[in-house]
């Protein structure tokens, strides 16, 4: 017997992409494009003036009624009730053993209405989770009827704001608005993945097709380009951001990934406190740490790191920074290593090179802080 | 239209050879680079090196994935493109040029023949969808 792989999903505008010359590749189930011209081209663009990427793979579910607050707290660790309406949180969905079942942006859309926006590959995994464990509220997987742009890079707030009919310059980051963007209604979120400034844009399915040819039309003078997920990749590896399934997964706790900042056991019980907890107080064994390679190899997810022979941990992300022009990685080093400039070897194909323990963000954030 | 020049001849795994008396010039061909995208690091054996048809020679990474190199030819390696190493990105802007990888003398001239064509080799490309 013979099974047949389910067929790759499509975003809105596979076919936009398509027309535009990417190259298309099996993302996590979906249908996606890696790239248009070159990674190292569109990861500079985003870096210098502005990128457009279709993100509409990710997944939101909606929660609402009075239950929607105490259904978020149960089943997410960093503390929801201190989200304003028109704030976004960072935040993650944890199993009872303290690993991670996925990270997600949570927003507070009214008083009594959150949206978590999850990752693809995780959407069916996160939906049975959520209103598994997240009873008491009204769960709505919208998903399917949400499409997701990413406007990236120096110059995409005045793109943004030309185009947009309130004013974005005063979403500080972190937050949203809701706003009329080239006429489509959007949800307008001061968020990214690539630590540029620049904005998250949820609007209708239906009509991401008119939103993305009116940024596109209107970032023309900016220079702007669609951008594939290979340079979504190496930009957030030079942020040092987690990619989940690389960099954290069921296996690895929050602290050793380094994201202790949104586990908060004081806002009472969560799913995971108590093991998270464990691991506080005995101290973690492992760190998710940055490095540079010290010549041109790259280290892949999987590879083994090693110093003085023995074995110390092992890369969960690697590639080339384009704006470093040099390899970098990330991985699971023990923790008595973990401090900038330890150096260590990375095992590439059977062949010792050598790496040092580098600070992070590999390069300085340029997302609006205030 | 892919770029394939009639004077070499191809692996299916996307290298190309040039005869050049009794030695071979290697690469991967136009196609390889541009499904590859941005090489960043070569591999490459040291002179002196024996390499065998249709085993491993090399490595080359794009920014997204590693693919081994595969010798065309049997022989020993008697050059090797020292300014790759430094300037990987030369295989995507002249796969056929200054991209070359390796020269090989052959061991075994007879093998040029098993090598497919321009012609076969432009079919092979078009199956797999360009």
């Amino acid at each position: 017997m013979t099974q047949t792989p389910a067929p790759l999903k499509r975003t809105p505008l596979r076919d936009v992409h398509v027309k535009a010359g990417a190259k298309m590749v099996p993302f996590g189930g979906w249908d996606m494009p890696v790239q248009y011209t070159g990674i190292i081209e569109e990861h500079r663009c985003v870096r210098s003036a502005v990128g457009l990427f279709d993100i509409s793979h990710m997944g939101e579910f909606e929660v609402r009624g009075p239950g929607a607050l105490g259904a978020v707290q149960r089943v997410t660790s960093n503390d929801a009730s201190t989200l304003a309406t028109g704030q976004v949180q960072y935040s993650l969905l944890c199993y009872p053993e303290g690993g991670i079942v996925d990270d997600l942006t949570l927003y507070r859309l009214a008083d009594q209405h959150y949206m978590l926006t999850v990752n693809a590959s995780n959407i069916d995994k996160d939906w049975e989770w959520v209103t598994e464990h997240g009873k008491g509220a009204d769960w709505k997987n919208v998903s399917a009827e949400t499409g997701l742009l990413a406007v990236q890079g120096p110059k995409a707030e005045g793109l943004v704001q030309r185009l947009a009919d309130t004013d974005v310059t005063r979403v500080p980051y972190y937050h949203f608005v809701k706003g009329g963007v080239a006429g489509v209604p959007c949800v307008i979120s001061r968020t990214g993945y690539t630590g540029e400034d620049g904005f998250e844009l949820y609007a209708p399915a239906e009509r991401l097709e008119s939103l993305w040819n009116a940024l596109m039309e209107g970032g023309k003078s900016d220079g702007i380009q669609p951008i594939g997920l290979g340079a979504r990749d190496t930009l957030r590896l030079e942020m040092k951001f987690a990619l989940y399934g690389n960099d954290i997964d069921e296996t690895t706790s929050p602290l050793e990934a380094g994201l202790g900042w949104v586990v908060k056991p004081a806002k009472g019980d969560f799913i995971g406190r108590a093991a998270i907890e464990k691991v506080r107080a005995a101290g973690v064994t492992r760190k998710l740490v940055g490095f540079e390679m010290a010549e041109r190899a790259v280290a892949r997810h999987g590879y083994r790191m090693s110093k003085d022979g023995a074995e110390v941990g092992v890369v969960t992300s690697g590639s080339f920074s384009p704006s470093l022009e040099r390899c970098i990685g990330m991985g699971y080093l023990r923790a008595d290593l973990a401090p900038a400039g330890t150096e260590l070897d990375v095992d590439i194909r059977g062949q010792a090179h050598r790496a040092r323990v580098a600070k992070t963000p590999f390069v300085p954030s340029k997302a609006k802080k205030s | 239209m892919a770029n394939v020049p009639a004077d070499l001849r191809y692996t299916k795994e996307h290298e190309w050879a040039k005869l050049e008396g009794d030695k071979a010039r290697v690469g991967i061909t136009a196609f390889a680079q541009e499904q590859l995208g941005d090489v960043v690091f070569v591999e490459l054996p040291k002179v002196g090196a024996k390499v065998s048809a249709m085993k491993t020679f090399g490595v080359v990474e794009s920014v997204k994935a590693v693919s081994d190199l595969f010798a065309p030819l049997t022989g020993e390696v008697v050059e090797i493109n020292a300014e790759l190493p430094k300037k990987p990105e030369v295989v995507n802007a002249d796969p056929y040029g200054k991209g070359w990888m390796i020269v090989v003398k052959l061991a075994n001239p007879k093998e040029w023949e098993t090598l497919m064509s321009a012609a076969d080799y432009e079919k092979l490309v078009a199956a797999a969808g360009h």
